[in-house]
C-alpha cells in the first residue's frame, strides 16, 4: 500500500479530526486538529497501518501566529515501506501535550528534545527532563524570541552561559551569488539588502 | 713523535674566571640548574589530550606515525590530569563542558601550560551561539593559540615546538613552591 491510501485510510478512520492527505514533493502529510488526541492516532497508525518507526519527531515555533507551536512526527513503515508525515498544533498558552512515548518508546528522547529546546511539556512522559542543556538552565534558545547570541545565565557548580559577541552579526552567506564578494558571509538585515523585482 | 700537551689551566690564554663574588657564584649555578630542569621539562611535556570536536582527530594524527609528536618528547598522551604537564584543548568547548575542563585543569599538577587548538577552543570560532563558550582563555591560562579549522598537524608541532621556547626561558627555580 501506497503512503497515500495509508493516510487516507487513517482520515476514514478519525473523520474531522485527521485532514485530508497533502502531498508536497512525494511526501504525505496529515494535520491532525487536536493535539490531545494524538496517541490515539499514533496508536492507529502504528497498530493498523502498520506505522512502527517514529524516524523522528520535532517541533515548529510559529512565531507570532497563533496556534504557536506545530509538533512534527515523522512515520515510517516497515510492511509497507513509505513514510508518513503528522503534524498536530499547540498554543503557546497550552504547551502542553500528551506524550507518544506509550506507542513509540524512542519518543522519550525526541519529547526531552522538544521539551529542552522548544519548552514543550509532554504529559505522561515518564523521564521529562532536559536533554542538552543542563537542568536549571532557565531559557529554550531553539523558541524565535530567544536571540542566536544567547542570555547570561548561571546554574552553581554545573554550567554558566555568556552572550556571544556577533559584533552586527548574525553573518550570513547567499549561495549562489554572481562573485566571491557577493557570496561572502555578511551581516544582512531587511535594511541592507538590495530592493529585490 | 711527542706532542707536549698543556694539562693545566692557562689564564693568560684562557682568561681569568676565578669567580670572586658568591652572588655571581650562585646566579651561575642557578642558571645552570635552571637550565637543566626547562631542558627536562621541554623535552617530555606530556599531553592531556583535551579532544572536544574534529581537532581532536588532528590531534590523534599529530601523535600516528606520519607526524610523530614523539619526535618532541610529548608522545604521551595521559588520560589522567594528574599525569599530565600540557592540556592540549582540541574542539568545541561547550558551556556544558566548560566547567568539566576548568575542573580537569585545576587537577593537573604544577607546572602546567594550556594549548587552544584550532578556532574553536582559541575563540568559540565559527559558533557564536549560545551553547558555546567563546574561546577557553575565559576560564584556563592558555599559553599558545594555534588557528585553523582544524589546524594541519603541522601547526599543532608548531605550537608545541613554541610552547617548548617558552618553557625554556620560564624562571622555575623562582617559582618552585617552598616546602616547609
Amino acid at each position: 500500500m501506497t503512503a497515500r491510501e495509508l493516510a487516507l485510510q487513517l482520515g476514514a478512520q478519525f473523520p474531522g479530526l485527521v485532514s485530508a492527505p497533502a502531498e508536497f514533493r512525494g511526501e504525505i502529510t496529515l494535520r491532525v486538529a487536536e493535539a490531545e488526541r494524538m496517541p490515539e492516532v499514533c496508536a492507529a497508525a502504528k497498530a493498523e497501518l502498520g506505522f512502527d518507526y517514529l524516524v523522528d519527531m520535532t517541533s515548529v515555533d510559529n512565531y507570532g501566529q497563533d496556534p504557536r507551536f506545530t509538533v512534527v512526527y515523522h512515520l515510517y513503515s516497515y510492511r509497507h515501506h513509505c513514510w508518513l508525515r503528522l503534524k498536530t498544533a499547540v498554543s503557546e498558552e497550552q504547551s502542553e501535550l500528551p506524550t507518544v512515548t506509550g506507542v513509540w518508546r524512542t519518543a522519550d528522547w525526541h519529547e526531552r528534545e522538544i521539551y529542552d529546546m522548544m519548552g514543550l511539556r509532554f504529559r505522561g512522559h515518564p523521564d521529562l527532563r532536559r536533554i542538552l542543556m543542563w537542568e536549571g538552565y532557565p531559557y529554550f534558545p531553539l523558541r524565535k524570541d530567544f536571540p542566536l547570541a544567547g542570555r547570561p545565565s548561571d546554574v552553581p557548580e554545573v554550567a554558566f552561559t555568556g552572550a556571544a559577541p556577533l559584533e552586527g552579526g548574525p553573518f550570513v552567506t547567499t549561495a549562489g551569488g554572481a562573485d566571491a564578494a557577493a557570496r561572502e558571509p555578511r551581516a544582512r538585515t531587511p535594511e541592507s539588502e538590495p530592493p529585490r523585482d | 713523535m711527542q706532542r707536549s700537551t698543556e694539562l693545566g689551566y692557562n689564564s693568560k690564554v684562557e682568561g681569568d674566571v676565578i669567580v670572586t663574588r658568591r652572588s655571581a657564584a650562585l646566579n651561575w649555578l642557578r642558571r645552570g640548574l635552571e637550565g637543566g630542569m626547562n631542558w627536562g621539562r621541554k623535552n617530555s611535556l606530556w599531553p592531556m589530550p583535551m579532544g572536544l570536536a574534529c581537532c581532536a582527530i588532528e590531534l590523534m594524527g599529530t601523535g600516528a606515525s606520519r607526524y610523530d609528536i614523539s619526535r618532541f618528547g610529548a608522545e604521551v598522551m595521559r588520560f589522567s590530569p594528574r599525569q599530565s604537564d600540557v592540556m592540549i584543548v582540541s574542539g568545541t568547548v561547550t558551556y556544558k563542558m566548560a566547567r568539566v575542563v576548568q575542573r580537569l585543569f585545576e587537577q593537573m599538577p604544577e607546572p602546567k601550560w594550556v594549548i587552544a587548538m584550532g578556532a574553536c577552543a582559541s575563540t568559540g570560532g565559527m559558533y557564536r551561539s549560545y551553547a558555546v563558550l567563546q574561546g577557553i582563555d575565559r576560564l584556563l591560562p592558555v599559553d599558545v593559540y594555534v588557528g585553523g579549522c582544524p589546524p594541519r598537524p603541522e601547526a599543532l608541532l608548531d605550537a608545541l615546538m613554541k610552547l617548548q621556547d617558552k618553557v625554556a626561558g620560564e624562571p622555575s627555580l623562582a617559582t618552585l613552591k617552598r616546602v616547609a
